[in-house]
């Protein structure tokens, strides 16, 4: 398991589909996406529209 | 590749790589640009597309082609199942190959393609786009463009770089998780729908058949109901509980903005096609078709106005007049009719199978459907006649 923690929220880049689904849901434009990583800036609000979005749950609250 | 063109349009999806032969055809320079490795792949997609619309933006091939089918089963919660002929053809493509082919055609038509090519953000000239940054393999280039078409799909950053509102509601996303699988042992005459409000709040289950047992088998739900419980666990429950013996030959994830169309989709040198500006049906996601017709008008619009030296946003607005004419005028009404589909209970969606099951088949049509749903919505039902009329 790959475990990567940004601005409060942990990311399952194992488990990450790269569809773009977060990014298309995030009200501030925090998340970089490429080919094979993700990246959420400092932009981030923690609204947790991207993780409740996310069709295979890569993303979660780290406090939940 | 050169460092200066009529158009650049970013991402190679059916809309990107339509909008690029179109303006090619129109005589401009164009450049399409693709960040993936190879276009077609990965597919995000159940891959069904009716023919009609279709043919209006490309000549179909046989090749493209992996199941005909001529219908729908619908099957309600309770699973009464109703079968409903439809009055075209209707086909699960191969997208990989349909995609690949366009792009293909784009290049015949003139225009420079090239994949790895990650476009990053923005050139500005005067305050207006006027070309992107992109990184190409290990490169850091710039090219300039006098438009920039956005068809960057879901993730569609062209347009916020711009300064448009592209934010997707929570309630209109659709989230999904589908796999390609074989065993899936049903008609390949129809492609199914699963409704129910419990299972599947704000969309449904889809089964495509693409031939010898093969087939898409993925879900969508509103995503103000995702938070719950994911995609694809709902779509693992039901492939434990119906098709155990299945092999999953493929797995995605991907989501679809259900929603009228955005409100700008233009400005001083930019365009938004596809996905990226919001043109699914917003009733079934369906946006392979309906974004190929926007970017057949977006590209030759784009061409034209290259012609004649002008690319304000006054100039480019005739792509979205154009557009609302021919189908976006249309989706605000399908709107309002997900709302309503998607509110139905499963018991009423249990009775609306059983009033149409006791239908004679020939008289199962979409039409006769949304007639007997709509008596109790008269509005809409005078929406939908000025929308088809
Ligand atoms: C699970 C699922 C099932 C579906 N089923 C159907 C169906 O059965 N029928 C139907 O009609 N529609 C269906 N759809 C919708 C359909 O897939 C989309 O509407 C369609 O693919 C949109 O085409 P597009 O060209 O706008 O975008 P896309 O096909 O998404 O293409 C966008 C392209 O842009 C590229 N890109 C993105 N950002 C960048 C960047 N920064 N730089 C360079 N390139 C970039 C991407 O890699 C991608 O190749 C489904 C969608 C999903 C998620
Ligand atoms: S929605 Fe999930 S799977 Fe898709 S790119 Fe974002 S984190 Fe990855
Ligand atoms: S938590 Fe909200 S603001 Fe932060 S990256 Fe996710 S969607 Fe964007």
């Amino acid at each position: 398991m790959e475990t990567k923690s940004m601005q409060g929220i942990s990311y399952r880049r194992d488990l990450c589909d790269f569809c773009g689904t977060c990014v298309a849901v995030c009200p501030h434009d925090a998340i970089e996406l490429s080919e094979n990583d993700l990246q959420i800036t400092e932009k981030c609000t923690q609204c947790m529209n991207c993780v409740y979005i996310c069709p295979v749950r890569a993303l979660e609250g780290s406090d939940e | 590749m050169n460092k200066k063109y009529d158009i650049v349009v970013v991402g190679a999806g059916p809309a990107g790589s339509t909008a690029a032969r179109f303006a090619a055809q129109s005589g401009a320079s164009v450049l399409l640009l693709e960040k993936d490795r190879e276009i077609g792949i990965p597919v995000r997609c159940a891959e069904g597309v009716g023919e009609k619309g279709l043919e209006t933006v490309v000549k179909i091939k046989p090749h493209w082609i992996a199941q005909e089918v001529s219908g729908v089963t619908l099957v309600s919660p309770s699973e009464d199942r109703v079968d409903i002929e439809s009055n075209e053809m209707g086909y699960v493509l191969n997208r990989k190959i349909f995609d690949y082919e366009l792009a293909q055609m784009a290049a015949t038509a003139g225009a420079n393609v090239l994949t790895r090519a990650y476009v990053h953000g923005l050139l500005f000239q005067n305050g207006k786009a006027g070309g992107v940054r992109l990184q190409h393999l290990d490169s850091e280039l710039e090219v300039e463009a006098s438009i920039v078409i956005g068809a960057d799909g879901i993730e569609s950053r062209v347009g916020r770089w711009a300064g448009l509102k592209t934010k997707t509601s929570m309630k209109d996303m659709e989230t999904c998780a589908q796999v390609t699988a074989s065993h899936i042992d049903v008609d390949g005459r129809y492609c199914q729908f699963y409704f129910s409000n419990e299972k599947y709040p704000g969309g449904y289950l889809w089964i495509f058949p693409k031939g010898n047992g093969l087939a898409n088998v993925g879900l969508g739900i509103s995503g103000e109901y995702s938070k719950h419980k994911s995609p694809l666990a709902c779509l693992q429950d039901f492939l434990d509980a119906r098709f155990p013996h299945a092999s999953i030959l493929t797995t995605v994830a991907g989501g679809v903005p259900c929603s009228p169309t955005l409100e700008q989709i233009v400005g001083d040198g930019l365009m938004l096609v596809g996905d990226a500006a919001h043109q699914a049906n917003p009733v079934s996601g369906g946006g392979i078709t309906s974004g190929m017709i926007a970017a057949k008008i977006a590209g030759q619009v784009a061409g034209a106005a290259i012609a004649e030296g002008n690319v304000s946003k006054k100039r480019l607005t005739e792509y979205v007049n154009l557009w609302n004419k021919a189908e976006g005028n249309k989706h605000k009404v399908f709107y309002k009719l997900k709302k309503f589909v998607y509110n139905l209970s499963d018991e009423e969606l249990d009775n609306a199978a059983r009033i149409l099951l006791d239908m004679p088949k020939e008289k199962r049509t979409l039409v006769n459907i949304f007639k007997s749903a709509l008596i109790k919505h008269p509005s809409l039902i005078v929406d939908i006649i000025k929308a088809f009329a």
